[in-house]
């Protein structure tokens, strides 16, 4: 089962819609089982209960979450694949010791991969739907899958399976999601 | 949350209307009538019933117009969503963007230089399950134009019902159209549902048609109680 993090700003928000369902939809679509929960619900007992956990995406004006980055410290020591996808890749960058940088980017933008993984293969320049207003630093333990260092696309913990996503690949690009399953 | 809804009068953003209201409060609906049929952003058969719509709602309407001409009518679109915060104090704007990163992308530029809330609740759906959930949550959905092939004069005037949904899921697997209609293939007018207060009677209407593409234009409109 993957747990579903809503980032949103309040829970069952208008932004559920936009930023964790389609994420739902994908993954179920590709026959994987989902449960959502809200940041602020995050208990052992889901933890312990879930395979893999994706931190969804929240609206450009959205920065409850980043207001109670403490609500994160679990995320550290969590040994299960994780993926942070625009704000759940800043969370991630945050609790590694990396920091949350303004960044603002809307639209669909040309991202270089540059380092061959299972979840996005090998290095190409794809398109990407892009919608943030903050970005994020490298942390020391992570490295640079996609993008540059001062513009980090996409970044993997170096022995850890966890990744951050800072484009949306539930738009243009589910293929993300349906691999992240597998991993 | 006070919240405007741009409000062209189809399913997407009469759709987008309902979560909102379900959510938060909607204070004020904006339509954009545009003078270029070929318009980017926004469609406009049938574009001035809208106000007919907003009363049956019990919502007020903010009608803005614009040239249509691409990019400008952007210019046109922040001044009416700048008028809709002083008139009525919102917060954000709601749109019924599907699928188009054109649209929302553009719409979130201005929120966000606004210092605006941008939602989307229709963003990515499952069309042929949001089709359904029209149905069956009782919008009664117009069909007021078609453009494109395989649309033949039959789709000109009818309702979305059962049937129609399924014909538009053949029609997505064999010809890749876009059911939702997002690609431009049709538009859709909301005569009827769960918010409406009072629903809209046809008097009088045209239809016409002619090689995959057809309009049916309502001349005549009424409000009649539920």
């Amino acid at each position: 089962m993957i747990l579903l993090v809503d980032l949103c700003f309040e829970k069952n928000s208008l932004s559920k819609y936009e930023f964790v369902l389609p994420i739902e939809d994908t993954l179920k679509h590709a026959g994987a089982m989902c449960d959502i929960l809200h940041y602020t619900e995050i208990c052992n007992d889901k933890l312990e209960r879930c395979d893999k956990i994706i931190l969804c995406g929240t609206a450009l004006k959205n920065n409850a979450f980043a207001m109670n980055l403490k609500s994160f410290s679990w995320i550290n020591g969590f040994a299960k694949p994780i993926l942070g996808i625009c704000a759940g890749m800043q969370v991630i960058a945050y609790v590694y010791g990396g920091s949350i940088i303004t960044s603002k980017s809307i639209g669909l933008e040309t991202i270089e991969i540059i380092r061959e993984t299972y979840l996005f293969g090998v290095p190409r320049k794809i398109e990407g739907y892009h919608l943030h207003s903050c970005g994020v630093t490298l942390p020391r333990e992570f490295e640079l899958l996609a993008g540059t260092k001062n513009k980090a696309e996409a970044f993997k913990h170096h022995s850890q399976p966890i990744y951050g996503i800072i484009f949306h690949p539930e738009v243009r690009n589910k293929w993300i999601l349906e691999r992240f399953i597998k991993i | 949350m006070k919240l405007g809804v741009l409000f062209s009068g189809g399913k997407d953003s009469v759709f987008a209307c309902y979560r909102a209201m379900e959510k938060n409060q909607v204070v004020c609906l904006i339509t954009m009538i545009s003078e270029n049929p070929d318009s980017y952003m926004f469609h406009t058969p049938n574009i001035r019933q809208t106000n007919l719509q907003a009363e049956a709602i019990g919502i007020p309407l903010i009608p803005w117009s614009t040239l249509g001409e691409k990019e400008k009518e952007l210019v046109d679109l922040r001044n009416a969503i700048i008028v809709a915060r002083n008139r009525f104090g919102i917060q954000g704007i709601v749109t019924g963007a599907v699928e188009s990163i054109y649209q929302a992308a553009r719409i979130q530029k201005i929120c966000c230089d606004l210092d605006m809330w941008c939602f989307n609740p229709l963003w990515q759906i499952n069309q042929i399950e949001y089709l359904y959930t029209l149905y069956s949550l009782g919008f009664k959905v117009l069909i007021t134009g078609v453009f494109a092939y395989p649309f033949d004069a039959s789709w000109v005037g009818a309702i979305l019902v059962e049937e129609k949904i399924k014909k538009l899921e053949k029609l997505q697997q064999e010809y890749k159209i876009n059911p939702s209609g997002e690609g431009g293939e049709f538009e859709t007018f909301v005569l009827d549902g769960p918010i409406f207060r009072k629903r809209i009677e046809i008097i009088k209407a045209s239809k016409s048609y002619e090689n995959f593409r057809g309009h049916f234009i309502l001349n005549e409109t009424h409000l009649v109680d539920k």
